[in-house]
């Protein structure tokens, strides 16, 4: 048997973490419990973060949007200021697990699992997102891409937790995308997923372009190769298939059981290809990008 | 560890591990065994159970989440012996065959038309993408739903 604690109060929480280092720390449980049960984690005690409402929620402050490690998928996708701001990590959220693992799991959950496919992570990464992680008696905040260090790790030492995630507001992006490709659309991990964010002139060349992408690599990939190849050039299916040849080359994926390397690495390129269509859907219906027929999954 | 909440209406209190799953606390010592487990990795949604009225997995929920909760399962849909609307037009569509997904179908549905009351099909079908039914291939399912969502709207 082992204790659950079920912090209210951070004070509670920091207290815990000095006296139980060794604890597993959870807060919808959708991975770790999973972990658990198949014997590859089997830590003393479990403290649970569900009950610790300074962690939930989103808040705007400033120029930026904070939104609580503690925030379930679901409560994050019906959030309006995100839907406002970043459809792009509407769509990531909205494509996670199923509707039961969206309403228990959570946001700060996705990012300290660290998987190469979780689904919310290449959104944060194209919207350059910064963690805070809190400790007794301070916090420290780092950009996400530091934060994760590689498939599963994170830099959380002892007596830490993550406390939340902030992103600086935005709504200049015109395309604003993500999509995954699994083995099935619901509950699947993702073989590759690619979340992008592009900006177009009025003549139809590429301003600016954030990209990155899932389960093609140790964590979430970005190329400023690919991004810089595609800056001055139009958006059309030649440009993308020409700089997807480099994408090939900017990932790093494994085989496993879902796919193989090298499906991967071709699928991660197509992802980019098939932007020439979702954005000639954004450039020219002109709907807003969490209403489009590529806002929600569909099965 | 004393653990207090209200399942099906019902002020409970247990005395139980607290890293004791949620799914075992309800079948196994409370003898509550509508709820079941298939895959116990929140996958298949067979232990779908409703906490504050929404849709959570049974084998991923350790007792001492339970505390303070309002708990509904399968057994707390019916009045008495009167079918809930969802429950009848599971029966009226034919959506039930061997059975052993319909507890999560049910509650799942519930929590679906709970946030949209009026759901299309494509939107049924992801509303209940975390439950797997290996009999019916869905369709007769989707038609519940639909027919549920029409009953209810139409009270």
């Amino acid at each position: 048997m082992r204790d659950v604690f079920l912090p209210r109060e951070p004070e509670e929480l920091w207290e815990l973490l000095e006296k139980e280092p060794l604890a597993g720390i959870f807060a919808g449980g959708t991975d770790l419990l999973v972990k658990m049960r198949s014997g590859l984690f089997n830590p003393p005690c479990l403290i649970c973060l569900e009950r610790l409402k300074a962690f939930q929620g989103v808040r705007e402050i400033g120029e930026e949007i904070f939104i609580g490690a503690g925030t379930t998928h679901s409560r994050l996708i019906a959030d309006p200021s995100v839907r406002r701001h970043f459809p792009v990590l509407i769509k990531g959220a909205s494509v996670l697990g199923s509707p039961p693992i969206r309403h228990m799991g959570t946001i700060g959950g996705n990012i300290v699992t660290a998987s190469p496919a979780g689904d919310t992570l290449p959104a944060l990464y194209v919207l350059e997102a910064e963690v805070e992680i809190g400790s007794a008696g301070r916090t420290r905040r780092v950009p996400l891409s530091q934060f994760i260090t590689g498939p599963g790790t994170v830099d959380l030492r002892k007596g830490e937790a993550l406390i939340g995630v902030w992103l600086k507001k935005t709504s200049a992006w015109k395309v604003s995308h993500y999509e995954k490709v699994g083995r099935r659309k619901a509950q699947a991990c993702a073989v590759a997923s690619m979340a992008a964010l592009v900006n177009v002139s009025g003549s139809g060349k590429i301003e600016d372009a954030r990209l990155a992408w899932g389960s093609v690599g140790p964590t979430v990939v970005t190329s400023t190769e690919v991004e810089a190849a595609l800056i001055g050039e139009s958006l059309t299916l030649d440009t993308l298939k020409r700089v997807a040849q480099l994408v090939e080359e900017a990932v790093s994926p494994i085989g496993d059981v879902r796919a193989t390397a090298r499906y991967r690495r071709v699928v991660a390129g197509a992802l980019l290809v098939r932007l020439a269509s979702v954005a000639s859907y954004f450039l020219h219906k002109n709907v807003s990008p969490v209403n489009s027929p590529y806002g929600r999954p569909s099965c | 560890m004393r653990v207090t909440f209200k399942l099906n209406g019902v002020h409970t209190v247990i005395d139980t591990n607290p890293d004791r799953r949620v799914v075992d606390v309800l079948r196994e010592d409370l003898n509550i065994t509508g709820t079941k487990e298939s895959c116990g990795a929140g996958d298949c949604g067979a232990c779908t159970i409703l906490v504050d009225r929404e849709s959570r997995l049974s084998c991923l929920m350790l007792a001492a989440q339970l505390e303070g909760r309002e708990i509904t399962t399968i057994e707390g849909v019916a009045r008495g012996e009167v079918l809930s609307h969802v429950q009848e037009a599971f029966v009226e569509k034919g959506a039930v065959q061997c059975g052993f997904c319909i507890p999560g179908m049910v509650l799942a549905t519930m929590d679906l038309l709970n946030r949209n009351p009026l759901p299309s099909r494509s939107e049924i079908r992801e509303g209940l993408a975390g439950n797997l039914c290996r009999c019916t291939g869905y369709q007769k399912i989707v038609d519940a739903v639909e027919a549920a969502s029409d009953s209810l709207s139409n009270e």
